[in-house]
């Protein structure tokens, strides 16, 4: 059966109506397994809670409180924690101070001066360190935060929008990157996501767009721009395309000395876009340019926007992203009927996430390949958390971040600007399988201090969670096991060894 | 999640996976190991052009003395390039068995001098021009190539680029620090158990019995290590590992060493970068030994993603350049020589003034050794490297 859906914000109105006159007999229906399955994807993995948000507004109402979560609250545990990480203090303008005092410094001291590498080195760690923090944080909110598909949306446009911690400065900015750029458009317009990561020191530093300007291009961002952030590879534009586009995005830059560069520039100084970030229309080329068959000129940021709702309105651009999302939420090859009803949301709503989503939410095709996903590193991790600690509030991420590096889908580490691949086949070679297994045991055995900030281990005696005894196992994960799982773990000797082949088993390893 | 439709998916499902193949390789035939220096490491601390002036120039505080001119000397080759002291005992002894050659001006035509890039390029086989996505590398499209023989495995923890985008599973397992086993024959048969029948079947056999078997066969060697008999921290306790499995099992591996970066106090004769070169050269020998009787079967190369600048920066240091020098091993290696394209080491050959020319690119080289060892015809070779003829320097 087919049907169309009214626009999202009416069939929101509708639902929200319904579920108040159908308010009991939502209540009285627990979910079942094909239903805890779908919470299993629109969810980094059910807990306690999610299954309680499910029973009180059904389906339809728990797919429309995902999609416009609002701010709900983190448990006050991990506020304070958040709270306590210096990536998550540090405003841009703060970062800009920082960055602008380190950079004066250096340049006082002599290139040979011992003293000017401690200090190089210094600034270095302090990047790795608040890309570490900026990692940890990110995975408390995936474990904690209500706003279960929003952590997922982050995630997946971090990932999608790749950027490394590890070149130059990134690492100081990732935690902006995360907070301020992706996540409150995780949900919302594709367009002002893109503008958002276009001018997020994040993105000009690592894809280069920083040191693109008049008569020193760089084309680096121009081409993954269109290639890996939103039409694609072959979808119809011209290296010529990439050489205007790079034009139309040359002046802007990354802003570590405004002072010296204002005064150089004069009168046409710097249009200022945030405290790090700026358009010099002096390192602009302002010729014509012939892009995706329109002409551009003119030195200003309207040029650039222009450019982004050019691209953005392509369908190449609704059909790569719709591919894409469902490539991560459905299957590694998502049926063309899907990605075509995908893309003709996107298009309607002008590229509204959140609408594209519903579209995959409800469909058939998900429901069909519910249980077949095999979950990334980062999937199995969070996952693995939030079914041991169930709520419990998990305040140190730190040996978490260690463990997605164990399994080689760190965040922010990715050297190449595709991303991690979203495919089973990048994650399940045997190495990697048996890395899993050895995490499957660590998550199992309660030796991780997930729950003491800073800790090292768990204090002696920490008894491993009992994941057999708990109501949302019994409730979630038991009633679906396959048969040889369940023989397996009738042979487990104790606790630690059953929570190990739970986690290890392939029902926990699908999604 | 709904058990019928899991249970069918999985039947439809190929068993994917190299468990065949994977504990019954056969025994004799050619084997390879790439050994990738990440990092760019100075070639010059390796290879010393000592015939050069503007070398000696061009590095007032870093050059390595030239042949008899003392302890810390480099040891003469020909008439134009002499071997660092570091590696001496190591490198030094196996080219005087003609089982070492060295390639200078080796390298990519990536002139970008980013790690990231360069490495890339290297890895995927192909130039960015030719590249679609980044998925796909020359070992495993030669794996492809070669087919069963090929026994791939990487000993690194997650697959390098090098070995993506194959046919088929091929595993990796890092032989770095600890190989005791995770799990007990009991919990390994369980885990097994929950994965028969499934697709993933094939790799979790492959990869828990992988790390069993390892566990066992270096069970005694930690003992020894515990007694002070190995380092266990360098790199030849690694390669000692990986010469038993490519010795019995595998046929085509990869490694990588980082630590390379020296843009600051590299040292000279003595030094980090020097201890870096030492240890290598013990990785390699330890290697070379390991393999016993396969050894002839075996050639090695070691290679990196560019070369440094030709002058010492500031820092006592070097920055990131274009050309390298490549070193191949074999037990069968017409070695002893210096091989491929070369020129004199004058300012005026450098490239922009900066660093060396690369004359050799390492896709025509490998190429070239990969016919000769395996009788790849032209139309293998371009699989493998799309649009690069093969160039055989008579290594083999």
């Amino acid at each position: 059966m087919r049907f169309t859906l009214p626009k999202p914000w009416i069939a929101g109105a509708l639902v929200a109506l319904l579920l108040t006159l159908l308010a009991p007999t939502a209540l009285a229906a627990p979910p079942d397994a094909r239903n805890i399955a779908w919470l299993d994807r629109i969810t980094f993995g059910a807990d306690s809670a999610t299954l309680a948000q499910y029973r009180k507004l059904g389906r339809e109402g728990f797919l429309q409180a995902q999609l416009h979560p609002g701010d709900p609250a983190l448990p006050p545990a991990v506020t304070t924690q958040l709270a306590s990480l210096d990536a998550e203090r540090l405003t841009l303008n703060d970062i800009a101070t920082q960055l602008r005092e380190q950079r004066a410094k250096l340049r006082a001291l002599d290139k040979g001066d011992p003293q000017r590498r401690a200090l190089a080195k210094a600034w270095r760690k302090r990047g790795h360190a608040l890309a570490d923090q900026a990692a940890q944080a990110e995975l408390l909110r995936a474990i904690a935060s209500p706003a279960q598909l929003r952590e997922q949306m982050t995630v997946f446009w971090l990932n999608h929008f790749s950027v490394f911690q590890r070149k130059r400065q990134v690492g100081w900015f990732v935690a902006d990157y995360t907070n301020r750029v992706i996540r409150p458009h995780a949900l919302g317009s594709f367009r002002d996501l893109v503008m958002a990561t276009l001018t997020s020191p994040a993105m000009l530093q690592y894809l280069d767009n920083a040191n693109n300007a008049r008569g020193h291009y760089n084309e680096n961002y121009a081409r993954e721009l269109m290639e890996l952030h939103t039409l694609g590879v072959h979808a119809g534009y011209t290296q010529q395309d990439v050489q205007a586009l790079m034009h139309i995005l040359s002046g802007l830059t990354l802003d570590l000395r405004p002072r010296e560069r204002a005064r150089r520039f004069g009168a046409r100084g710097p249009q200022r876009i945030n405290a790090l970030v700026a358009f010099y229309p002096r390192r602009h080329d302002a010729s014509p340019q012939v892009f995706l068959g329109h002409t551009f000129a003119g030195d200003d940021m309207s040029e650039i926007r222009r450019a982004v709702d050019l691209i953005v309105a392509q369908p190449a651009c609704a059909r790569f992203i719709s591919t894409e999302l469902a490539r991560y939420f459905v299957a590694d090859t998502p049926s063309p009927a899907l990605i075509d009803r995908m893309s003709r949301t996107f298009q309607r709503t002008h590229g509204d996430i959140a609408a594209v989503l519903h579209t995959l939410f409800t469909a058939p095709e998900l429901d069909a390949q519910l249980g077949r996903k095999f979950k990334d590193p980062m999937q199995f991790v969070i996952s693995a958390v939030r079914l041991s600690a169930d709520g419990r509030e998990v305040v140190n991420a730190e040996p978490l971040v260690k463990a997605l590096r164990t399994l080689g889908e760190p965040l922010y580490g990715r050297l190449t600007p595709d991303g991690w691949p979203l495919q089973a086949t990048s994650w399940n070679s045997s190495g990697q399988m048996s890395d899993r297994f050895r995490l499957a045991r660590a998550l199992g055995s309660g030796r991780m201090p997930l729950f003491d900030p800073g800790a090292k281990r768990a204090p002696v005696g920490t008894a491993p969670p009992d994941i057999a005894a708990s109501m949302l196992y019994r409730e979630s994960l038991a009633p679906r096991l396959r048969d040889a799982t369940r023989q397996a773990l009738a042979q487990a000797r104790n606790r630690v060894e059953w929570n190990t082949l739970l986690l290890a088993s392939p029902d926990f390893n699908f999604r | 999640m709904q058990r019928r439709a899991f249970l069918k998916t999985l039947a439809a499902l190929p068993a994917l996976g190299v468990a065949g193949r994977l504990f019954a390789a056969p025994t004799s035939g050619p084997r390879f190991l790439l050994v990738f220096l990440r990092g760019g490491y100075d070639s010059n601390h390796l290879l010393v052009p000592y015939a050069s002036d503007f070398y000696y120039e061009a590095r007032p505080h870093i050059a390595i003395a030239r042949p008899g001119s003392g302890a810390d000397a480099a040891t003469r080759l020909d008439d134009a390039w002499a071997l660092a002291p570091a590696v001496h005992d190591s490198l030094g002894a196996l080219y005087a068995q003609r089982q070492v050659a060295f390639v200078p001006f080796a390298g990519t035509d990536d002139l970008s001098r980013s790690h990231f890039e360069t490495q890339d390029d290297v890895e995927s086989g192909e130039t960015a021009a030719q590249r679609h996505g980044f998925h796909s590398g020359f070992m495993a499209r030669l794996a492809g190539v070669l087919g069963r023989q090929a026994a791939p495995i990487a000993f690194t923890r997650s697959l390098p680029l090098s070995f993506q985008g194959g046919h088929g599973d091929i595993p990796n397992l890092s032989l770095r620090g600890r190989t005791r086993a995770a799990f007990t024959p009991r919990q390994v048969d369980l885990l097994q158990a929950m994965y028969e029948g499934t697709p993933l079947q094939a790799p979790v056999r492959d990869g828990l019995k992988l790390r069993q078997q390892v566990a066992g066969k270096f069970a005694e060697e930690m003992v020894h290590a515990s007694r002070g008999a190995v380092n266990p921290g360098g790199f030849a306790t690694e390669t000692a590992r990986i010469a038993t499995l490519m010795r019995d099992q595998f046929r085509l591996g990869f490694v990588d060493v980082g630590g390379w970066d020296t843009h600051v106090n590299q040292g000279d004769a003595r030094g980090v970068l020097a201890n870096n070169l030492a240890n290598l050269g013990r990785g390699l020998e330890a290697f070379a030994r390991g393999m016993g009787d396969e050894w002839k079967h075996t050639v090695v190369a070691v290679i990196s993603e560019f070369g440094r600048t030709f002058r010492e920066n500031g820092d006592r240091g070097t920055d990131h350049g274009h050309g390298t020098v490549y070193t191949f091993l074999g037990g069968a290696l017409r070695g002893g020589r210096i091989l491929g394209e070369q020129r004199a080491v004058t300012r005026a050959n450098l490239l922009q003034d900066r660093d060396y020319p690369v004359l050799n690119n390492y896709r025509a080289v490998f190429g070239g050794l990969f016919q000769r060892l395996w009788g790849l015809s032209d139309e293998h070779v371009n699989q493998v490297f799309p649009g690069a003829p093969p160039r055989d320097l008579g290594l083999v």
